[in-house]
Protein backbone atom coordinates (compact mmCIF):
# COMPACT_ATOMS: atom_id res chain seq x y z
CA UNK A 1 0.00 0.00 0.00
CA UNK A 2 3.02 2.10 0.83
CA UNK A 3 4.38 2.15 -2.97
CA UNK A 4 0.69 5.08 -3.56
CA UNK A 5 2.97 7.67 -1.47
CA UNK A 6 6.04 7.27 -3.95
CA UNK A 7 3.76 8.26 -7.00
CA UNK A 8 3.80 11.88 -7.58
CA UNK A 9 1.00 14.13 -6.50
CA UNK A 10 -1.24 14.28 -9.65
CA UNK A 11 -1.50 10.18 -10.20
CA UNK A 12 -1.80 9.99 -6.44
CA UNK A 13 -4.72 12.60 -6.68
CA UNK A 14 -6.20 10.74 -9.55
CA UNK A 15 -6.04 7.74 -7.86
CA UNK A 16 -8.05 8.41 -4.69
CA UNK A 17 -10.54 10.42 -6.50
CA UNK A 18 -11.24 7.19 -8.95
CA UNK A 19 -11.43 5.21 -5.51
CA UNK A 20 -13.70 8.03 -3.81
CA UNK A 21 -16.02 7.97 -6.92
CA UNK A 22 -16.70 4.58 -7.03
CA UNK A 23 -16.87 3.84 -3.63
CA UNK A 24 -19.51 6.69 -3.03
CA UNK A 25 -21.13 6.05 -5.92
CA UNK A 26 -21.76 2.60 -4.71
CA UNK A 27 -22.85 3.71 -1.26
CA UNK A 28 -25.08 6.12 -2.80
CA UNK A 29 -26.76 3.77 -5.11
CA UNK A 30 -27.07 1.10 -2.01
CA UNK A 31 -28.47 3.83 -0.21
CA UNK A 32 -31.31 4.64 -2.76
CA UNK A 33 -32.09 0.96 -2.58
CA UNK A 34 -32.31 0.49 0.95
CA UNK A 35 -34.00 4.28 1.41
CA UNK A 36 -36.82 3.00 -1.13
CA UNK A 37 -37.37 -0.35 1.95
CA UNK A 38 -37.08 2.68 4.32
CA UNK A 39 -39.79 4.28 2.64
CA UNK A 40 -42.32 1.32 2.28
CA UNK A 41 -41.36 0.08 5.65
CA UNK A 42 -41.77 3.28 8.07
CA UNK A 43 -44.75 4.11 5.57
CA UNK A 44 -46.16 1.10 7.15
CA UNK A 45 -45.25 1.71 10.54
CA UNK A 46 -47.11 4.75 10.55
CA UNK A 47 -50.08 3.60 8.76
CA UNK A 48 -50.57 0.33 10.96
CA UNK A 49 -49.33 -2.03 8.64
CA UNK A 50 -46.62 -4.39 7.97
CA UNK A 51 -44.57 -3.56 4.97
CA UNK A 52 -42.85 -5.34 2.58
CA UNK A 53 -41.74 -8.73 4.85
CA UNK A 54 -41.68 -11.91 1.84
CA UNK A 55 -38.91 -11.65 -0.20
CA UNK A 56 -37.14 -14.57 0.59
CA UNK A 57 -33.81 -15.38 -1.63
CA UNK A 58 -32.55 -19.65 -1.76
CA UNK A 59 -30.26 -18.79 1.20
CA UNK A 60 -32.23 -17.19 3.38
CA UNK A 61 -33.25 -20.26 5.25
CA UNK A 62 -29.53 -21.60 5.66
CA UNK A 63 -29.66 -18.69 8.17
CA UNK A 64 -30.87 -20.07 11.54
CA UNK A 65 -32.45 -16.97 13.29
CA UNK A 66 -30.94 -14.14 11.45
CA UNK A 67 -32.60 -15.36 8.33
CA UNK A 68 -36.18 -15.16 8.84
CA UNK A 69 -35.50 -11.61 10.70
CA UNK A 70 -34.54 -10.41 7.86
CA UNK A 71 -36.92 -11.35 5.91
CA UNK A 72 -39.49 -10.06 8.16
CA UNK A 73 -37.70 -6.82 7.59
CA UNK A 74 -37.65 -6.85 4.05
CA UNK A 75 -33.95 -6.62 3.76
CA UNK A 76 -33.99 -9.05 0.31
CA UNK A 77 -37.06 -6.80 -1.05
CA UNK A 78 -34.77 -3.91 -2.95
CA UNK A 79 -33.27 -7.12 -4.38
CA UNK A 80 -35.92 -8.49 -6.03
CA UNK A 81 -37.42 -5.03 -6.70
CA UNK A 82 -33.97 -4.32 -8.78
CA UNK A 83 -33.99 -7.52 -10.57
CA UNK A 84 -38.12 -6.90 -11.46
CA UNK A 85 -36.85 -3.49 -13.00
CA UNK A 86 -33.81 -5.57 -14.88
CA UNK A 87 -36.01 -7.94 -16.18
CA UNK A 88 -39.32 -6.12 -17.19
CA UNK A 89 -40.49 -5.40 -20.84
CA UNK A 90 -38.38 -1.75 -21.52
CA UNK A 91 -41.67 -0.76 -23.66
CA UNK A 92 -41.40 2.14 -25.67
CA UNK A 93 -45.16 3.40 -26.82
CA UNK A 94 -45.53 4.54 -30.77
CA UNK A 95 -46.11 7.89 -30.13
CA UNK A 96 -42.74 9.58 -28.02
CA UNK A 97 -40.08 11.56 -29.45
CA UNK A 98 -37.67 8.77 -28.92
CA UNK A 99 -34.44 10.69 -28.58
CA UNK A 100 -35.65 12.74 -25.67
CA UNK A 101 -37.13 9.80 -24.43
CA UNK A 102 -34.31 7.63 -24.29
CA UNK A 103 -32.54 10.84 -22.93
CA UNK A 104 -34.79 11.98 -19.90
CA UNK A 105 -34.27 9.37 -17.71
CA UNK A 106 -30.31 9.82 -17.70
CA UNK A 107 -30.91 13.31 -17.26
CA UNK A 108 -33.11 13.20 -14.21
CA UNK A 109 -30.54 10.58 -12.33
CA UNK A 110 -26.93 11.89 -13.32
CA UNK A 111 -27.68 15.18 -11.83
CA UNK A 112 -28.82 13.73 -8.66
CA UNK A 113 -25.46 11.91 -8.39
CA UNK A 114 -23.21 14.45 -9.39
CA UNK A 115 -24.29 16.72 -6.55
CA UNK A 116 -22.58 14.69 -4.21
CA UNK A 117 -19.22 15.64 -5.36
CA UNK A 118 -18.80 18.56 -3.54
CA UNK A 119 -19.95 17.38 -0.01
CA UNK A 120 -16.77 16.47 1.82
CA UNK A 121 -18.40 13.17 3.77
CA UNK A 122 -15.36 12.47 6.02
CA UNK A 123 -12.55 14.45 7.30
CA UNK A 124 -9.61 12.56 6.17
CA UNK A 125 -8.54 8.68 6.44
CA UNK A 126 -4.99 9.08 8.40
CA UNK A 127 -3.41 11.29 5.05
CA UNK A 128 -4.25 15.13 5.75
CA UNK A 129 -3.59 15.40 2.26
CA UNK A 130 -6.64 13.43 0.74
CA UNK A 131 -9.74 14.90 2.29
CA UNK A 132 -12.75 13.07 1.87
CA UNK A 133 -14.24 15.06 -0.59
CA UNK A 134 -14.64 13.77 -4.21
CA UNK A 135 -13.96 17.73 -5.46
CA UNK A 136 -12.81 20.24 -2.71
CA UNK A 137 -14.09 23.09 -5.02
CA UNK A 138 -13.94 26.48 -3.27
CA UNK A 139 -17.83 27.43 -5.31
CA UNK A 140 -18.92 24.06 -4.07
CA UNK A 141 -22.53 25.66 -3.15
CA UNK A 142 -22.75 27.10 -6.18
CA UNK A 143 -21.69 24.02 -8.07
CA UNK A 144 -24.19 21.83 -6.38
CA UNK A 145 -26.87 24.81 -7.13
CA UNK A 146 -26.01 24.23 -10.96
CA UNK A 147 -26.41 20.78 -11.27
CA UNK A 148 -29.58 20.49 -8.87
CA UNK A 149 -31.63 22.89 -11.46
CA UNK A 150 -29.79 20.94 -14.59
CA UNK A 151 -32.27 18.19 -13.39
CA UNK A 152 -35.45 20.13 -14.26
CA UNK A 153 -34.47 19.47 -17.59
CA UNK A 154 -34.90 15.26 -17.60
CA UNK A 155 -38.03 15.70 -15.57
CA UNK A 156 -39.46 18.33 -18.61
CA UNK A 157 -37.83 16.83 -21.05
CA UNK A 158 -39.85 13.45 -20.06
CA UNK A 159 -43.00 15.03 -20.10
CA UNK A 160 -42.50 16.83 -23.58
CA UNK A 161 -40.96 13.67 -24.94
CA UNK A 162 -43.92 11.18 -23.88
CA UNK A 163 -46.56 13.36 -26.01
CA UNK A 164 -49.17 12.84 -23.98
CA UNK A 165 -51.14 15.03 -21.43
CA UNK A 166 -50.42 13.63 -18.04
CA UNK A 167 -46.99 13.77 -18.07
CA UNK A 168 -46.72 17.12 -20.27
CA UNK A 169 -49.30 18.61 -17.37
CA UNK A 170 -46.33 16.79 -14.54
CA UNK A 171 -43.61 18.21 -16.36
CA UNK A 172 -45.00 21.28 -16.91
CA UNK A 173 -45.78 21.80 -12.78
CA UNK A 174 -42.30 20.08 -11.77
CA UNK A 175 -40.34 23.15 -14.08
CA UNK A 176 -42.01 25.95 -12.56
CA UNK A 177 -42.07 24.38 -8.85
CA UNK A 178 -38.73 23.33 -8.81
CA UNK A 179 -37.51 27.07 -10.79
CA UNK A 180 -39.72 28.62 -7.60
CA UNK A 181 -38.35 27.39 -5.02
CA UNK A 182 -34.69 27.04 -6.20
CA UNK A 183 -34.59 30.91 -5.80
CA UNK A 184 -35.92 30.31 -2.37
CA UNK A 185 -33.74 27.81 -1.79
CA UNK A 186 -30.48 29.68 -3.25
CA UNK A 187 -31.54 32.85 -0.97
CA UNK A 188 -31.99 31.13 2.22
CA UNK A 189 -28.37 29.94 2.03
CA UNK A 190 -26.91 33.46 1.18
CA UNK A 191 -27.09 34.34 5.44
CA UNK A 192 -25.10 31.00 5.86
CA UNK A 193 -22.76 31.81 3.52
CA UNK A 194 -22.89 35.46 5.09
CA UNK A 195 -21.92 34.07 8.52
CA UNK A 196 -19.37 31.62 7.54
CA UNK A 197 -17.56 34.04 4.77
CA UNK A 198 -16.67 30.90 2.70
CA UNK A 199 -18.30 29.02 -0.10
CA UNK A 200 -15.92 26.15 0.27
CA UNK A 201 -18.07 23.24 1.97
CA UNK A 202 -14.96 21.92 3.78
CA UNK A 203 -15.05 25.32 5.23
CA UNK A 204 -18.32 25.26 6.11
CA UNK A 205 -17.74 22.10 8.28
CA UNK A 206 -14.67 23.32 9.73
CA UNK A 207 -16.85 26.38 11.07
CA UNK A 208 -19.29 24.21 12.81
CA UNK A 209 -16.79 21.40 13.94
CA UNK A 210 -16.04 22.87 17.63
CA UNK A 211 -18.89 21.52 19.03
CA UNK A 212 -22.83 21.13 18.51
CA UNK A 213 -23.66 24.41 19.85
CA UNK A 214 -21.88 26.37 16.39
CA UNK A 215 -24.21 24.37 13.98
CA UNK A 216 -25.77 26.89 11.56
CA UNK A 217 -28.91 25.13 12.43
CA UNK A 218 -29.30 26.94 15.58
CA UNK A 219 -27.56 29.82 14.62
CA UNK A 220 -29.49 30.31 11.27
CA UNK A 221 -33.02 28.85 12.22
CA UNK A 222 -35.08 30.38 9.60
CA UNK A 223 -32.85 29.76 6.77
CA UNK A 224 -32.29 25.92 7.92
CA UNK A 225 -36.36 26.24 7.98
CA UNK A 226 -36.61 26.95 4.18
CA UNK A 227 -34.06 25.37 2.98
CA UNK A 228 -35.88 22.28 4.25
CA UNK A 229 -38.94 22.86 2.67
CA UNK A 230 -37.20 23.77 -0.09
CA UNK A 231 -35.61 20.64 -0.63
CA UNK A 232 -39.05 18.69 -0.09
CA UNK A 233 -40.29 21.13 -2.81
CA UNK A 234 -37.21 20.22 -5.47
CA UNK A 235 -37.04 16.37 -4.54
CA UNK A 236 -40.25 16.49 -5.45
CA UNK A 237 -41.61 14.28 -2.07
CA UNK A 238 -44.73 15.00 -0.53
CA UNK A 239 -46.34 17.78 0.64
CA UNK A 240 -45.43 19.30 -2.81
CA UNK A 241 -45.36 15.67 -5.10
CA UNK A 242 -47.22 18.16 -7.49
CA UNK A 243 -45.57 16.68 -11.05
CA UNK A 244 -46.31 12.82 -10.15
CA UNK A 245 -49.66 13.49 -7.78
CA UNK A 246 -51.00 9.94 -8.63
CA UNK A 247 -54.33 11.18 -8.11
CA UNK A 248 -54.62 13.27 -10.60
CA UNK A 249 -52.36 12.60 -13.22
CA UNK A 250 -52.12 9.27 -13.14
CA UNK A 251 -47.90 8.65 -12.64
CA UNK A 252 -47.07 12.56 -13.80
CA UNK A 253 -43.85 12.71 -16.03
CA UNK A 254 -43.29 8.99 -15.67
CA UNK A 255 -46.65 7.77 -17.26
CA UNK A 256 -45.49 6.18 -19.93
CA UNK A 257 -42.23 4.78 -18.89
CA UNK A 258 -41.46 1.40 -17.94
CA UNK A 259 -38.60 -1.02 -16.64
CA UNK A 260 -35.55 0.48 -16.03
CA UNK A 261 -36.13 3.91 -17.17
CA UNK A 262 -38.33 4.15 -14.96
CA UNK A 263 -36.10 2.39 -12.42
CA UNK A 264 -34.03 5.62 -13.41
CA UNK A 265 -36.30 7.92 -12.48
CA UNK A 266 -36.84 6.36 -9.29
CA UNK A 267 -33.10 6.33 -8.63
CA UNK A 268 -32.97 10.38 -9.62
CA UNK A 269 -35.69 11.10 -7.17
CA UNK A 270 -34.05 8.93 -4.17
CA UNK A 271 -30.60 9.99 -5.02
CA UNK A 272 -32.01 13.70 -4.91
CA UNK A 273 -33.57 13.48 -1.27
CA UNK A 274 -30.16 11.80 -0.29
CA UNK A 275 -28.26 14.64 -1.88
CA UNK A 276 -30.43 16.90 -0.06
CA UNK A 277 -29.77 15.43 3.24
CA UNK A 278 -26.61 15.24 2.86
CA UNK A 279 -26.35 19.10 1.93
CA UNK A 280 -28.43 19.94 4.65
CA UNK A 281 -26.15 18.05 6.95
CA UNK A 282 -23.46 19.75 5.49
CA UNK A 283 -24.32 23.26 5.84
CA UNK A 284 -26.65 22.85 8.94
CA UNK A 285 -25.58 19.86 11.05
CA UNK A 286 -22.13 19.90 10.94
CA UNK A 287 -21.15 17.59 8.31
CA UNK A 288 -19.09 14.90 9.16
CA UNK A 289 -17.97 16.19 12.68
CA UNK A 290 -18.98 14.92 16.06
CA UNK A 291 -21.69 16.55 18.28
CA UNK A 292 -18.72 17.06 21.20
CA UNK A 293 -16.21 18.47 18.53
CA UNK A 294 -12.74 17.24 17.77
CA UNK A 295 -10.83 18.36 14.54
CA UNK A 296 -9.82 16.52 11.24
CA UNK A 297 -9.24 12.88 12.25
CA UNK A 298 -5.73 11.50 13.01
CA UNK A 299 -5.66 7.64 12.27
CA UNK A 300 -8.12 5.37 9.55
CA UNK A 301 -10.73 4.40 12.65
CA UNK A 302 -10.98 8.23 13.53
CA UNK A 303 -11.58 8.74 9.53
CA UNK A 304 -14.22 5.95 9.31
CA UNK A 305 -15.95 7.28 12.61
CA UNK A 306 -17.03 11.10 10.92
CA UNK A 307 -18.03 9.16 8.43
CA UNK A 308 -19.93 6.86 9.80
CA UNK A 309 -21.33 10.34 11.91
CA UNK A 310 -22.35 11.67 8.49
CA UNK A 311 -23.99 9.23 7.44
CA UNK A 312 -26.13 8.68 10.76
CA UNK A 313 -27.10 12.36 10.07
CA UNK A 314 -28.14 11.97 7.14
CA UNK A 315 -29.99 8.63 7.85
CA UNK A 316 -31.91 11.44 9.92
CA UNK A 317 -32.58 13.39 7.45
CA UNK A 318 -33.74 10.87 5.43
CA UNK A 319 -35.93 9.69 7.89
CA UNK A 320 -37.37 13.11 8.17
CA UNK A 321 -38.57 13.32 4.84
CA UNK A 322 -40.21 9.77 5.25
CA UNK A 323 -41.57 11.04 8.09
CA UNK A 324 -43.00 14.22 6.42
CA UNK A 325 -45.01 12.31 3.99
CA UNK A 326 -47.11 10.72 5.89
CA UNK A 327 -48.31 14.42 7.21
CA UNK A 328 -49.81 16.71 5.11
CA UNK A 329 -52.24 16.62 1.90
CA UNK A 330 -50.88 17.26 -0.78
CA UNK A 331 -50.68 21.21 -1.54
CA UNK A 332 -52.68 22.82 -4.37
CA UNK A 333 -50.96 24.35 -7.36
CA UNK A 334 -51.55 27.89 -6.28
CA UNK A 335 -50.67 27.29 -2.63
CA UNK A 336 -47.42 26.08 -3.75
CA UNK A 337 -46.63 28.70 -5.80
CA UNK A 338 -47.83 31.02 -3.41
CA UNK A 339 -45.91 29.82 -0.73
CA UNK A 340 -43.06 30.01 -2.54
CA UNK A 341 -42.86 33.01 -3.76
CA UNK A 342 -45.18 34.63 -1.74
CA UNK A 343 -43.59 34.06 1.73
CA UNK A 344 -40.26 32.23 1.34
CA UNK A 345 -38.18 34.55 -0.64
CA UNK A 346 -39.65 37.37 1.38
CA UNK A 347 -38.87 35.82 4.22
CA UNK A 348 -35.31 34.69 2.85
CA UNK A 349 -34.38 37.90 2.17
CA UNK A 350 -35.50 39.44 5.62
CA UNK A 351 -33.28 36.52 6.88
CA UNK A 352 -30.28 37.92 4.78
CA UNK A 353 -31.11 41.64 5.79
CA UNK A 354 -31.34 40.78 9.24
CA UNK A 355 -27.85 38.57 9.64
CA UNK A 356 -26.56 41.61 7.37
CA UNK A 357 -27.34 44.19 10.36
CA UNK A 358 -26.02 42.00 13.24
CA UNK A 359 -23.13 41.18 11.49
CA UNK A 360 -22.40 44.62 11.04
CA UNK A 361 -23.10 44.94 14.34
CA UNK A 362 -21.20 42.71 15.76
CA UNK A 363 -17.83 43.75 13.60
CA UNK A 364 -17.97 47.00 14.72
CA UNK B 1 -83.77 25.82 12.87
CA UNK B 2 -80.80 26.43 11.16
CA UNK B 3 -77.71 26.09 13.24
CA UNK B 4 -74.68 28.75 12.76
CA UNK B 5 -71.44 27.07 13.17
CA UNK B 6 -69.18 29.61 14.33
CA UNK B 7 -65.89 30.13 12.30
CA UNK B 8 -63.78 31.66 14.92
CA UNK B 9 -60.57 33.46 12.62
CA UNK B 10 -57.46 31.97 13.31
CA UNK B 11 -55.14 33.29 15.21
CA UNK B 12 -51.84 34.28 13.85
CA UNK B 13 -49.94 31.07 15.46
CA UNK B 14 -52.49 28.96 13.78
CA UNK B 15 -51.93 31.10 10.53
CA UNK B 16 -48.62 30.03 10.37
CA UNK B 17 -49.48 26.41 10.37
CA UNK B 18 -47.13 25.70 12.78
CA UNK B 19 -49.47 24.03 15.46
CA UNK B 20 -51.44 22.00 12.97
CA UNK B 21 -47.66 20.90 11.69
CA UNK B 22 -46.64 19.92 15.31
CA UNK B 23 -49.70 17.96 15.92
CA UNK B 24 -49.57 16.12 12.79
CA UNK B 25 -45.86 15.12 13.20
CA UNK B 26 -47.40 13.84 17.10
CA UNK B 27 -50.36 11.55 15.48
CA UNK B 28 -47.83 9.98 13.16
CA UNK B 29 -45.09 9.48 15.28
CA UNK B 30 -47.63 7.52 17.89
CA UNK B 31 -48.52 5.16 15.17
CA UNK B 32 -44.89 4.74 14.02
CA UNK B 33 -44.08 4.05 17.71
CA UNK B 34 -47.11 1.86 18.63
CA UNK B 35 -46.29 -0.02 15.64
CA UNK B 36 -42.78 -0.60 16.43
CA UNK B 37 -42.66 -1.19 19.71
CA UNK B 38 -45.94 -2.95 20.25
CA UNK B 39 -45.54 -5.05 17.13
CA UNK B 40 -48.83 -5.40 16.95
CA UNK B 41 -49.99 -3.71 13.00
CA UNK B 42 -53.35 -4.13 11.30
CA UNK B 43 -52.89 -5.87 9.00
CA UNK B 44 -53.54 -9.76 8.76
CA UNK B 45 -50.89 -11.99 7.09
CA UNK B 46 -53.40 -13.79 5.29
CA UNK B 47 -52.02 -17.37 4.06
CA UNK B 48 -51.11 -17.92 7.76
CA UNK B 49 -53.46 -15.91 9.45
CA UNK B 50 -57.02 -16.90 8.32
CA UNK B 51 -60.33 -14.59 8.64
CA UNK B 52 -62.98 -16.43 10.77
CA UNK B 53 -65.69 -15.78 9.17
CA UNK B 54 -68.89 -14.65 11.03
CA UNK B 55 -72.06 -16.84 12.02
CA UNK B 56 -74.55 -17.08 8.88
CA UNK B 57 -71.88 -15.75 6.32
CA UNK B 58 -72.41 -16.89 3.03
CA UNK B 59 -69.80 -18.23 1.04
CA UNK B 60 -69.45 -21.27 -1.36
CA UNK B 61 -72.39 -23.67 -2.29
CA UNK B 62 -72.23 -27.04 -1.87
CA UNK B 63 -74.43 -29.75 -2.14
CA UNK B 64 -75.08 -31.67 1.27
CA UNK B 65 -75.91 -35.06 2.42
CA UNK B 66 -78.70 -36.31 4.93
CA UNK B 67 -78.46 -38.00 8.45
CA UNK B 68 -77.99 -41.32 6.81
CA UNK B 69 -75.76 -40.03 4.36
CA UNK B 70 -77.80 -40.04 1.52
CA UNK B 71 -77.77 -37.79 -1.69
CA UNK B 72 -80.38 -34.94 -0.86
CA UNK B 73 -80.62 -33.84 -4.25
CA UNK B 74 -83.53 -34.88 -6.25
CA UNK B 75 -82.72 -33.00 -9.52
CA UNK B 76 -85.58 -30.49 -9.52
CA UNK B 77 -83.53 -28.06 -11.04
CA UNK B 78 -85.29 -25.11 -9.23
CA UNK B 79 -81.97 -23.79 -8.84
CA UNK B 80 -80.26 -24.16 -12.19
CA UNK B 81 -83.58 -22.17 -13.14
CA UNK B 82 -83.20 -19.31 -10.22
CA UNK B 83 -79.08 -19.17 -10.67
CA UNK B 84 -78.47 -14.93 -12.18
CA UNK B 85 -75.18 -16.25 -13.07
CA UNK B 86 -76.26 -19.69 -14.17
CA UNK B 87 -73.26 -21.08 -12.77
CA UNK B 88 -75.30 -24.36 -11.61
CA UNK B 89 -75.56 -27.02 -14.51
CA UNK B 90 -77.87 -30.46 -13.61
CA UNK B 91 -77.86 -33.53 -15.39
CA UNK B 92 -81.04 -35.60 -14.35
CA UNK B 93 -81.02 -39.24 -14.20
CA UNK B 94 -83.15 -39.82 -17.15
CA UNK B 95 -85.93 -43.02 -17.48
CA UNK B 96 -83.03 -45.49 -16.93
CA UNK B 97 -81.00 -43.93 -14.57
CA UNK B 98 -80.02 -45.18 -10.99
CA UNK B 99 -82.29 -44.68 -8.25
CA UNK B 100 -81.87 -42.00 -5.83
CA UNK B 101 -79.91 -42.77 -2.66
CA UNK B 102 -82.68 -42.36 -0.75
CA UNK B 103 -85.90 -44.84 -0.52
CA UNK B 104 -88.30 -42.30 -0.82
CA UNK B 105 -86.84 -39.69 -3.33
CA UNK B 106 -87.77 -40.83 -6.96
CA UNK B 107 -84.72 -39.51 -8.60
CA UNK B 108 -81.08 -37.84 -8.08
CA UNK B 109 -79.05 -36.16 -10.39
CA UNK B 110 -76.89 -38.13 -12.44
CA UNK B 111 -74.22 -35.01 -12.96
CA UNK B 112 -74.47 -31.97 -10.38
CA UNK B 113 -72.08 -28.75 -11.58
CA UNK B 114 -71.56 -25.39 -10.18
CA UNK B 115 -69.48 -23.46 -11.95
CA UNK B 116 -67.53 -21.61 -8.99
CA UNK B 117 -66.04 -19.04 -11.40
CA UNK B 118 -69.41 -17.89 -12.50
CA UNK B 119 -71.00 -18.34 -8.87
CA UNK B 120 -71.22 -15.18 -7.07
CA UNK B 121 -72.53 -16.32 -3.82
CA UNK B 122 -76.16 -15.12 -3.83
CA UNK B 123 -77.84 -17.72 -2.08
CA UNK B 124 -80.67 -18.01 -4.50
CA UNK B 125 -79.97 -21.70 -5.22
CA UNK B 126 -80.32 -22.43 -1.28
CA UNK B 127 -83.40 -20.32 -0.84
CA UNK B 128 -85.39 -21.81 -4.00
CA UNK B 129 -84.42 -25.37 -2.89
CA UNK B 130 -87.29 -27.62 -1.53
CA UNK B 131 -85.17 -30.04 -0.11
CA UNK B 132 -82.64 -28.05 1.59
CA UNK B 133 -80.10 -29.85 -0.33
CA UNK B 134 -77.40 -26.82 -1.13
CA UNK B 135 -76.29 -24.32 1.28
CA UNK B 136 -73.88 -21.54 1.38
CA UNK B 137 -70.84 -22.24 3.50
CA UNK B 138 -67.98 -20.50 4.97
CA UNK B 139 -65.29 -21.03 2.12
CA UNK B 140 -64.24 -17.62 0.28
CA UNK B 141 -61.40 -18.88 -0.69
CA UNK B 142 -61.38 -20.83 -3.75
CA UNK B 143 -58.33 -21.68 -6.09
CA UNK B 144 -57.57 -24.18 -9.39
CA UNK B 145 -55.11 -23.79 -11.71
CA UNK B 146 -57.33 -23.88 -14.64
CA UNK B 147 -61.25 -22.79 -16.04
CA UNK B 148 -62.00 -27.12 -15.62
CA UNK B 149 -60.58 -26.64 -11.91
CA UNK B 150 -63.28 -24.49 -11.01
CA UNK B 151 -66.19 -26.73 -12.14
CA UNK B 152 -66.67 -28.64 -9.06
CA UNK B 153 -68.75 -31.69 -9.99
CA UNK B 154 -71.40 -33.71 -7.55
CA UNK B 155 -68.89 -35.83 -6.20
CA UNK B 156 -66.85 -32.50 -4.91
CA UNK B 157 -69.52 -31.16 -3.86
CA UNK B 158 -71.07 -33.33 -1.58
CA UNK B 159 -67.52 -34.30 -0.33
CA UNK B 160 -67.53 -30.42 0.37
CA UNK B 161 -70.56 -29.84 1.52
CA UNK B 162 -70.66 -32.78 4.48
CA UNK B 163 -73.44 -33.63 6.35
CA UNK B 164 -76.66 -31.33 7.03
CA UNK B 165 -78.35 -33.58 9.46
CA UNK B 166 -80.13 -30.83 11.47
CA UNK B 167 -83.82 -30.95 9.18
CA UNK B 168 -85.32 -34.41 9.05
CA UNK B 169 -87.73 -33.91 6.54
CA UNK B 170 -88.15 -37.30 4.41
CA UNK B 171 -87.00 -39.16 7.66
CA UNK B 172 -90.50 -38.30 9.30
CA UNK B 173 -92.24 -38.80 5.99
CA UNK B 174 -91.42 -41.88 5.50
CA UNK B 175 -91.84 -43.02 8.90
CA UNK B 176 -95.19 -41.81 8.91
CA UNK B 177 -95.61 -43.67 5.00
CA UNK B 178 -94.34 -47.00 6.94
CA UNK B 179 -96.81 -46.56 10.02
CA UNK B 180 -99.73 -45.78 6.77
CA UNK B 181 -98.70 -49.25 5.79
CA UNK B 182 -98.57 -51.34 8.68
CA UNK B 183 -101.81 -50.20 9.58
CA UNK B 184 -104.44 -52.85 10.16
CA UNK B 185 -107.45 -51.95 7.93
CA UNK B 186 -110.39 -54.23 7.94
CA UNK B 187 -111.27 -56.64 5.10
CA UNK B 188 -113.99 -55.26 3.18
Amino acid sequence: MDAIYYLDPTTQFVLFSIVKIVVAFVITLTFVAYAVLAERKISAWIQDRVGPNRATPFFAQYLPVIGPALVRLGIFQPMADGLKFLLKEDFTPAYVRKVYFWLAPALTAIPAFMTIAVIPFGSTLGNPNNPMVIADLNVGILYSFGIVSLGVYGIVLAGYASNSKYPFLGGIRSSAQMISYEIAMGMSVVAVFMVIGDLNLSKVVEYQGANILHWMAWKQPLAFFIFLVSAFAETNRLPFDLPESESELVGGYHTEYSSMKFALFFLGEYANMIAASAMMVTLFFGGWAYPWGGGAAQGFLGGVGHIVCFLVKMLVLMGVFIWVRWMFPRFRYDQLMDLGWRRFIPLALVNILVTALVLAALND
Amino acid sequence: MTKVVERKPLSLLERTYLPSIVGGLQVTWKHFAKSVLKGKPLTMEYPEEKWVVPEGYRGAPYLVKDQEGDTKCVSCQLCEFICPPKAIRITPPGPDGAPADRANAEKMPKEFEINMLRCIFCGLCQEVCPEEAIFLQRDYSLTGTSREAMVYNKQRLLELGGIHGGIQKWKHKLEEAREQEAFPVREA
